[in-house]
């Protein structure tokens, strides 16, 4: 039909558009040599100043990666890691650190520009402090005095090791400890930074936090640490979100971030994450592998993570929450989209310890193209947690037909008294669907992303407002394509 | 010029020929009926005329305000002004009709060279079309077309058309699953978007509809052609005759 072949043709022209944010920065870079070995790991705790007891703990998780097999349980596929051939380390140039913006890289600054941070008036009309990781080096962190009145810590990890030991002591692998799994081992041997947070009792942070992760050099794995503390009564709001330069080559990614909630304090973290997903036959993809968990330690105390996960080669990632305290909540909105090559196992686990806990997951699935899209959650449920509830809601949606989606919840209820309810449909955007909406004037773009819009909107609408916006326009980019 | 001129359309689909030439003028200010048996191709013309994927043009031309319509996809119709008020209006789960509303609005208003309304205004606007055809606020705050009735979705139909203003409004068996009081608020939702710029298309299998809204003129389509051609009061005939005398000559 004439009709068809002419959309084809038009479809195919927008889908050769070269990744939106392709762009490499030209600057120097403090580089360690290639591959991983015991030297690398002294080589990162040297250049960072850090303590004899931090090498040690870094070390410990070196020798135990050595002999730790590859978790090989998720819907993925790709060709066996060589983590010889990658850096560990590289740092931009400045290495006393900057006192101002005005001594800041300018080229850099620019990368911002294009990324779009908001730095100086900007940031502060918006009301968001960007502790923002060029490579693996924190180079800026504004606001720090307004936080500081209130008694906030927000800075990089490498800086917290220096001046807050004791907390980093405490805290740091508390939740994911270094043999966790595979990745999670690699990071607490090589991480280079990383944001930290500490909210003391009964502070409410007086805005939204926010860091914006970018990967730069060529060939540099990149292993962030985040560890956020929310002490007694406070409330924090985290914001990350990422976007990546084009690249040849797989970079591996495998951050860890880890949450604490004492009582009842409260931490939302909210993720827009659009690296580099490779082309349409999916090289030079990012590989996420990340470990994200939270642990609501103390009584009525809560964690949120909400994910809008559009980009990577492959994502395998599960933000977890480890119900300890009674009446602890924990939640889990998600947005996963894959287009092309792209795979994403993804999802949460939520472990009920403490009496009258509650989770709730709403995870929206949708795959175009060849993408394989995978839900995979664990709902545990211990013998004290009496009175527990669960509320599970995975949706999928598919364009095309040569995409996949899978559902893969696991369900472990030892008390009687708990409560579990799993929900889960499929669907596929219909021709119906997109002729309706194309009837009405929106292109074929806007028809799908209103409808990806439409299926997302619980997720969505847990996100602050801003990002909010940024991930319905993110939503729609990544799908331009994926009809024809 | 003739808003809409159709001539010796052919159409069809996977191979059998469902329409056999058809001829239609419509000028702007008319109101056009198309009536016709079940299976003569009235919503295949409606669907053709929306551009919708799957129908093969064998023979013949469409121009809309003198421009070949055939050539434009779907949404560059539709932001040229041609509507259809669908005989199936489609669910889309999770955005609301005020959302979808606005996005239309301003697709449109983009085509036309107008900036965006503010979202006051575009308030104001829409709740104004909305209370002639009895839609709350509610309704519009709803999911498009989800869990709504047979007649809730005829008048969210209307609705967009209401605020969409098309200079050609087809509109496919609007009329179908309405009791009686509902199809008196869509009809008089329609009547009141009858303007000199503006052609309506009313495809329809009873001649109800037509006390309501009275046409300039009457095609009967039978077997994929206009079979028979006159004013409002051929409708008339063919509620008492019925089709029978259309259906019994076999193409």
């Amino acid at each position: 039909m004439a009709s068809s072949i002419d959309t084809r043709e038009r479809l195919q022209s927008v889908t050769d558009q070269a990744y939106k944010y392709g762009f490499v920065t030209d600057i120097d870079t403090d580089v360690a040599p290639k591959g991983l070995s015991e030297d690398i790991v002294r080589f990162i705790s040297a250049r960072k100043a850090e303590p004899e007891w931090l090498l040690a703990w870094r070390l410990k998780a070196y020798r135990h990666w050595l002999a730790m097999p590859e978790p090989i349980w998720s819907h993925v596929k790709f060709p066996a890691l060589d983590y010889q051939d990658a850096y560990y380390y590289s740092a931009p140039k400045a290495t006393d650190g900057p006192k101002s913006l005005d001594e800041v890289d300018p080229k850099l600054l620019e990368t911002y520009e294009k990324l779009g941070v908001p730095l100086g008036e900007r940031a502060l009309l918006a009301g968001v402090a960007v502790d923002a990781v060029f490579d693996s080096v924190s180079v800026a962190t504004t606001f720090k005095k307004k936080l500081e009145e209130k008694g906030v810590i927000f800075c990089s990890i490498s800086e917290a090791v220096q001046k807050h030991p004791e907390l980093i002591k405490k805290y740091m692998g508390s939740v994911v400890p270094y043999a966790d799994n595979k990745h999670a081992c690699l990071n607490s041997a090589v991480f280079t930074d990383g944001s930290f947070v500490y909210i003391p009792k009964g502070v409410r942070c007086p805005m939204e936090l926010s860091t914006y992760f970018r990967i730069n050099a060529a060939k540099t794995g990149q292993f962030e640490r985040t560890l956020i503390i929310a002490d007694a009564g406070s409330y924090v709001s985290y914001l990350e979100g990422c976007t990546a330069p084009m690249r040849d080559e797989n970079q591996l990614h495998a951050a860890v971030v880890e949450l604490i909630a004492l009582d009842d304090a409260e931490i939302k973290y909210s993720t827009v994450q659009n690296w580099y997903p490779g082309d349409v036959e999916g090289r030079g993809g990012i590989y996420n592998f990340v470990t994200k968990r939270g642990a609501c330690r103390g009584r009525n105390s809560k964690i949120a993570w909400t994910q809008v996960e559009t980009g990577s080669a492959i994502t395998w990632k599960y933000p977890s929450c480890i119900l300890q305290g009674d009446n602890s909540v924990g939640e889990f909105y998600s947005v996963a989209v894959t287009n092309n090559r792209q795979q994403a196992d993804t999802g949460t686990k939520m472990i009920h310890i403490g009496r009258n806990t509650r989770s709730r997951i709403i995870s929206k699935g949708i795959s175009a193209g060849r993408a394989d899209n995978t839900y995979r959650g664990l709902v545990r449920i211990l013998p004290k947690a009496e009175g527990a509830r669960n509320y599970t809601q995975c949706d999928s949606l598919l364009i095309g037909d040569r995409c996949g989606a899978h559902t893969v919840p696991y369900i472990e209820s030892r008390n009687p008294s708990a409560r579990v309810e799993h929900e889960a449909t499929t669907s596929k955007i219909s021709e119906d669907q997109l002729f309706y909406c194309r009837q009405r004037g929106l292109s074929q773009e806007e028809a799908v992303s209103l409808i990806v819009n439409g299926f997302c909107k619980e997720v969505l609408q847990t996100l602050p407002m801003e990002f909010a916006v940024e991930a319905q326009k993110l939503l729609g980019v990544s799908l331009e394509g994926s009809v024809g | 010029m003739a808003l809409l001129e159709i001539k010796n359309l052919h159409v069809a689909v996977d191979d059998r020929e469902i329409l056999k030439g058809i001829d239609l003028t419509l000028d702007a200010g008319e109101v056009h009926a198309i009536m016709g048996p079940n299976g003569s191709g009235k919503s295949t013309l409606s669907y053709v005329l929306a551009g919708r994927e799957g129908y093969a043009i064998t023979a013949g031309t469409i121009r809309f305000q003198g421009k070949d319509l055939l050539a434009m996809a779907p949404d560059e119709r539709a932001r040229k002004g041609v509507f259809l008020a669908f005989q199936y209006p489609v669910e889309i789960p999770g955005v609301a009709g005020m959302t979808f509303l606005k996005t239309a609005l301003n697709a449109l208003r983009k085509e036309r060279g107008a900036g965006e309304l503010d979202a006051m205004q575009f308030l104001k606007f829409v709740r104004a079309q909305a209370k002639r055809l009895e839609i709350g606020d509610e309704m519009l705050k709803r999911a498009l077309n989800v869990g709504f009735s047979g007649g809730e979705k005829k008048r969210n139909e209307v609705l967009q058309m209401a605020v969409l203003e098309p200079i050609l409004a087809v509109l496919d068996e609007t009329d179908s699953g309405l009791d009686i009081d509902a199809l008196k608020i869509v009809a008089d939702g329609v009547n009141a978007l009858r303007s000199p710029e503006r052609a309506m298309l009313l495809i329809t299998h009873y001649q109800r509809l037509l006390d309501y809204i009275v046409p300039d003129r009457v095609h009967v389509l039978a077997h994929g052609r206009i079979a028979k051609s006159g004013g409002k009061e051929l409708a008339l005939e063919l509620e008492r005759k019925g089709y029978g005398e259309f259906l019994g000559e076999a193409a």
